[in-house]
Parts: C-alpha cells; sequence; structure tokens
C-alpha cells in the first residue's frame, strides 16, 4: 500500500502518473519518451532544497507544501482586455484562448503548442536542460500549452503580447506552459509578455522557454511578471544565440509571494550578443529571485547585465549571475552589474555574482551594491517642497533608470514605466516624478 | 515673519548654537557673517529642518506658527527656501521634472492649480532666460556635471520659480566668480519685495556689495554678538572677525 502524496514532487509525479493517456501528445512516441524523461528527472531531483546550490537563497518549501489542483478547463472568463493595437496571444490559466487573442495578418506563424505538438518534432525540448533544472523537468512532464511562434527567415515580426492571466479558483491550479520561439536568419521579433493574477488567487505558474535565435537575428523579449500577491511563479528561460544574433532580455520581477526568474542564454556562434536586465521590485511578504547563467561559448560575443532590486517591508530579494567563458571564447566582453536598495530595516537581499573563465584574452567585470535612500538626497527634495514619499518614489525611479535605460526596445519601456507606477501605486505612494 | 529666540542646536551631540536670537520682519534681508564654526551653516540646516540637528531650546516662529514642528517640505510649501552651500547630485532626476514636481507641491499647498508640462516650460524658460541658463540644463539629471557655478544657478532657478516668502541663502557665494555672484545677486534682488525676506549667510562682504541687507549680524560661537546696518559688513571686511570677537 503505498501513501497518497497530496502535496510536493509525489503529488505531481501523481499527477503524471494519472493523466499519462490524456496529456497533449499522449499518441506521439516521442512526446511521450520526453515526458518520462522528465518525469524520471523531476522524480530524481524534487523540488529543489537550499541545500542545492542553485537554490540555496530561495526557499521552494512553501510550494512543496501546498495542495495544488488542476486549472479549470473551460470555465468563461469574461476577461475585457485593453486594447493596446499590438498583436496578442492570450492565455488564461495556462490555456491558449484563440477568442481573446488577436494574431490576424502576421508575417509570421503564432501557434498554440497543444495543437502544433505533431510538427514539433525535434524543436520541443531542443535548448530546455530537465536533467539540470527541477523545474524544467515539472514543465517537461505536465506541459499542456504554450505559444509555438516562428519568424521566417529576414521578417521584421514587430511587435507581439503574450498575456498570461491566472482567474480566481480554490483549487490553487498549477500549470506549466512551453513556450517556444525561433528566429531564423536575420529575422526579428518584439515580445511583451505580461503574467497576471488576481491579488488573492494562489496558484503555480511555472512557464518555460525555449528561444532559438539564428545568425544575425534579433529578439527583444520583455517580462512584466505581476502575478498575484498569493502565487508562485517559477520561470525558466532557455535561449540559445547563433552567430551575430542578439538576445535582449528585459524583466520586471514584481508580482508574486514568491517569484523566480531563471535565465540561461547560451551565446553559440561568434559576435553573439545578449542583454539582460531587470528590476525587481519587491513589497511586503515577497521574496523575488533572478538566477542568471550566461554561457559565451564563442569569441567575440558582448554580454550586458544590469539588474535593480528594490526592496520594501519584510522582504527578501536574491539576485545571483554566473557568466562562464569557455576556452574558445577569446575576446569576450562580459558586463554584470546588480544593485541592491533598502527601502526597510526588515528588507534582505542576497547576491551572487560568479565568473568563470576559461579563456586567457577577455574583458569581463561585475559589481554588486547594496544601499539605502540617501539621508542628503531625500532632504533636497523635501526642502523643495516635495512630500517624503513622493520624494523616496523619485529617487527609487532614479534608482532604476539605469536599468530601465538599457531597454532598446521603446515598446518594452513604455510597458515597463507603466508597470512601475502600478507598483508604486499599490504600496499606497500617489507616484513619483511628474513626467514631462 | 521670522522670530528666533534663544536658539540652542546641536550636532551630534555637540553643542552648535548657544542662545541665537533673530528677528526678520517682512520685506527685510539680514546677512549673517562670521567666521567658519561659528555655526552659520547650521543655523540654515535648523531653519530648513534637516535631520541631525537637534533644537535643544528656544523657538523659532514663522508668519505665527511653530517652525520647528514642520516638517521640511511643509516648511518649503509654507515658503522658506534654503539654497544650499553645495547642491547635491541626482542621477536619473531629471531637472525639468524635478522642477516641475516641486512647483506643483508648492502650488496645491497654496491652493494653485497645477502646471502642466508645456505651462512649465515656458515658466521655466523665462526665468532660465534671465538667469542667462541654456535651455539644456533642464533636460539633464539635476546637478550631474553641473559645473560649481552652473549648480548655483540651478539654485537660483528653483528659488525664482518657487517664489518664496522667505529665502535662506547659505554661503551661496562660496566659489562663485564674480558673474555668477551677480547673477545670485539679481535673483535676490528681483525679488525683494513686501512679502520677501532673506537671511544671507556668507563668509566675505563681497556679495553683500550687490545684495544690500537691511541688517547685518555677527555670529560667533553660536550667538550674535553684534548687528547694525550694511555698513557693519564693510567695516569687518576693513578690520576683520577677530576684533568683534574680542570685543563681545
Amino acid at each position: 500500500m503505498t501513501a497518497v502524496n497530496t502535496t510536493g514532487a509525489g503529488a505531481f509525479l501523481a499527477r503524471h502518473e494519472g493523466l499519462r493517456a490524456r496529456l497533449p501528445g499522449a499518441g506521439l512516441p516521442w512526446v511521450v519518451a520526453m515526458r518520462e524523461a522528465a518525469a524520471a528527472a523531476f522524480r530524481a531531483q524534487g523540488f529543489p532544497t537550499r541545500r542545492v546550490e542553485a537554490w540555496r537563497y530561495t526557499d521552494l518549501a512553501a510550494v512543496n507544501g501546498t495542495v495544488f489542483g488542476e486549472a479549470l478547463t473551460g470555465v468563461d472568463d469574461a476577461l475585457a482586455l485593453p486594447a493596446t493595437g499590438n498583436s496578442r496571444a492570450v492565455f488564461v490559466d495556462g490555456r491558449f484562448r484563440a477568442d481573446l487573442s488577436t494574431l490576424d495578418g502576421l508575417g509570421y506563424t503564432v501557434e498554440s503548442l497543444a495543437v502544433a505538438l505533431p510538427s514539433l518534432e525535434g524543436r520541443l525540448g531542443a535548448v530546455a536542460r530537465p536533467a539540470e533544472q527541477a523545474l524544467a523537468a515539472l514543465n517537461g512532464m505536465l506541459f499542456e500549452d504554450g505559444l509555438v511562434v516562428t519568424v521566417p527567415a529576414g521578417v521584421a515580426g514587430g511587435v507581439l503580447e503574450l498575456l498570461s492571466f491566472a482567474t480566481l479558483s480554490d483549487r490553487a491550479p498549477a500549470y506549466h506552459p512551453r513556450h517556444l520561439v525561433r528566429l531564423a536568419e536575420g529575422a526579428s521579433l518584439t515580445l511583451i509578455e505580461t503574467a497576471a493574477g488576481p491579488a488573492a488567487a494562489r496558484y503555480l505558474h511555472n512557464p518555460v522557454f525555449e528561444i532559438e535565435v539564428a545568425a544575425r537575428a534579433r529578439f527583444n523579449h520583455g517580462r512584466l511578471q505581476q502575478e498575484g500577491l498569493d502565487a508562485f511563479f517559477l520561470s525558466t528561460v532557455y535561449a540559445a544565440v547563433a552567430e551575430g544574433g542578439t538576445y535582449d532580455n528585459f524583466t520586471l520581477n514584481a508580482g508574486a509571494r514568491l517569484a523566480r526568474n531563471e535565465i540561461h542564454v547560451a551565446l553559440a556562434g561568434p559576435k553573439a550578443e545578449c542583454h539582460m536586465n531587470g528590476v525587481q521590485l519587491v513589497a511586503d511578504g515577497q521574496h523575488a529571485d533572478t538566477t542568471t547563467a550566461l554561457d559565451h561559448a564563442a569569441p567575440d560575443c558582448a554580454s550586458r547585465q544590469t539588474y535593480k532590486t528594490v526592496l520594501a517591508g519584510r522582504s527578501r530579494g536574491v539576485f545571483q549571475g554566473k557568466i562562464l567563458v569557455r576556452k574558445v571564447a577569446q575576446k569576450t566582453d562580459g558586463y554584470q552589474m546588480n544593485q541592491a536598495l533598502l527601502l526597510s530595516p526588515d528588507a534582505e537581499i542576497d547576491s551572487k555574482p560568479q565568473l568563470e573563465i576559461y579563456a586567457d584574452d577577455v574583458k569581463c567585470s561585475h559589481g554588486a551594491t547594496v544601499g539605502e535612500l540617501d539621508a542628503d538626497n531625500l532632504f533636497f527634495l523635501r526642502s523643495r517642497g516635495i512630500p517624503l514619499e513622493q520624494a523616496k518614489a523619485i529617487l527609487v525611479e532614479a534608482f532604476l533608470t539605469e536599468a530601465v535605460e538599457a531597454v532598446a526596445d521603446e515598446a518594452i519601456r513604455a510597458a515597463l514605466s507603466g508597470a512601475v507606477s502600478g507598483w508604486w501605486q499599490r504600496q499606497g505612494v500617489a507616484g513619483g516624478i511628474e513626467v514631462a | 515673519m521670522l522670530k528666533i529666540e534663544n536658539l540652542h542646536a546641536t550636532v551630534d551631540g555637540k553643542q552648535i548654537l548657544k542662545g541665537l536670537t533673530l528677528e526678520i520682519a517682512p520685506g527685510e534681508i539680514h546677512a549673517i557673517m562670521g567666521p567658519n564654526g561659528s555655526g552659520k551653516s547650521t543655523l540654515s540646516y535648523v531653519l530648513a529642518g534637516r535631520e541631525g540637528y537637534e533644537v535643544t531650546e528656544g523657538s523659532v516662529t514663522y508668519k505665527g506658527q511653530d517652525l520647528l514642528a514642520m516638517e521640511p517640505e511643509e516648511r518649503a510649501v509654507a515658503g522658506v527656501f534654503l539654497a544650499f552651500q553645495a547642491p547635491v547630485e541626482l542621477p536619473g532626476v531629471g531637472n525639468a521634472n524635478f522642477l516641475r514636481t516641486a512647483l506643483n507641491a508648492v502650488r496645491r499647498a497654496k491652493g494653485e492649480s497645477e502646471v502642466d508640462a508645456i505651462q512649465f516650460l515656458k515658466l521655466a524658460r523665462a526665468r532660465m532666460k534671465v538667469l542667462n541658463m541654456p535651455d539644456d540644463m533642464l533636460k539633464r539629471p539635476v546637478n550631474v556635471g553641473f559645473s560649481g557655478g552652473e549648480k548655483k544657478r540651478n539654485e537660483m532657478l528653483q528659488m525664482a520659480m518657487l517664489s518664496p516668502t522667505l529665502a535662506l541663502l547659505d554661503e551661496t557665494d562660496s566659489g562663485l566668480d564674480i558673474d555668477a555672484l551677480k547673477m545670485v545677486a539679481d535673483t535676490v534682488n528681483s525679488l525683494r519685495g513686501p512679502t520677501f525676506s532673506a537671511l544671507v549667510i556668507t563668509h566675505y562682504q563681497r556679495l553683500l556689495n550687490h545684495i544690500v541687507p537691511d541688517h547685518v549680524h555677527v555670529l560667533s560661537a553660536g550667538r550674535i554678538i553684534r548687528s547694525g546696518g550694511p555698513e557693519l559688513a564693510q567695516e569687518l571686511e576693513a578690520t576683520g572677525y577677530a576684533a568683534s570677537v574680542a570685543a563681545a
């Protein structure tokens, strides 16, 4: 007699056992094999504990102890989405909603993964590494849907939005979307991803991105994580960039009670570039983790990372950034900066930069700072009549400026500044500086 | 207007002001002169409400209100303006946005309507022309990369825009060349009127050639030891502080 697991890794493994025959791709041997391999990897790893080096500062005990259910299907949500004029793909509780999406007249292909699955052999799983990342294994075992974006050679794809909403449910749903983005040679695309949910909803959003940027292609990836404040957001991004290609990632990590934004980028061809910038806004009761791993695997590549974390109340932030420069990656130009601003004595930041360099002709630097708001600067603003809370907001926005200005794409920058002021409003501050 | 009585203040537990009494009537300009360490800057910071300056005795009344009970921003919207000796630099904060935010905070407090970006630019450009400031100083971050003179010009721009009723100039003349000095004086003189008072804190007499004060006070060891008319400044310039200090 075996005990029935209601929580933890066992519960998810049991769900896979039970759903095996009904999960998308159940009739495709290669999908089944991939799921079984992912299940084995997840069984071996479980939810990582803090004894695992990559999870030293982020405790998944709350995830491990939650009873999760399946997302309900066919819920007719009256979601009123403001029009932005951009093309967009909408997911509700992890499932693609064609009825809410606007995907007409694109010069490239956007599909639901559940639908496109038969055509994805060799592409699905090409960049993810479930054997190394337990959450990617969990995703690989249970994914049901996702977005598949394919931009043909030379096509400028413009701006696409990916909106992911959670609905209020007492089932604490867990969903594991798998998103695939492939840009062929010389193609370009800006994807602005928003993940959001009701404040009181508890759910687990565990997306995995597999991104392939071919030679001289450019992918701008903006991510606004504004999940509900009782949600778990555990996200893993894998990107492989070929010769002369660019992967530009900007992430706002502002929602969820526990958020992990993990990014693995491989610069696989010469002269590839990667920019990773991010802002973490962490309020009372929240835990936000950004973990980056940059693999310089070819010569003449450049990488830039700027991460800023603002912490209020009793909150915790984590930044871990590893830069690996392989022996072949001569003339690598790598830079990483992470800075934290503590607005409360109860806030805490853990920062772990890590350089691993095997090539001998490289330029690689990193820096980290932790500080509080400068008393002289605050007094200066107040002495001009600006109320204390607004003065603080102005200085926090100034602190974030560097990371925000590093964002090359204007659409992403605009979405971001809206999200930042939204965060301030949630903190009860009427907003920072007036925009001229 | 401003009434300082028997003011005692400490910084880091050290007694700096030791019974300072001073009254400024509406429309008056007072100069405070004194040697280094006499408490000149402490006085301006206490009046503006900077943290770390503890008043241990005495009172300050401004327009009938207890100034010392007010937050720095409350003092500012009530009309107190401190021109800093060493203005801070604020990377990431645009000068125009900062100034408009401050102006609107002051206007709100006065019950006036807020100005939008276009109205603001019009007002600011007019002031800047008078101050001989290039337009691009509005676009740059507050004081970042500004020369000493540019920072003081920016202080004067803020003062002119916020139109205070009590300006505290904390050694605004230090390190300025004659052109910048005249610009500071011109700005103060342009605001002069029945509802504008100023406390000009300076180490040297030369600023007072351009801003002619109604009263001059000598501050020494935390107290005013002598007061007089504008001629006192000239006397001090000729004889130095030592004679006054010895006589006190």
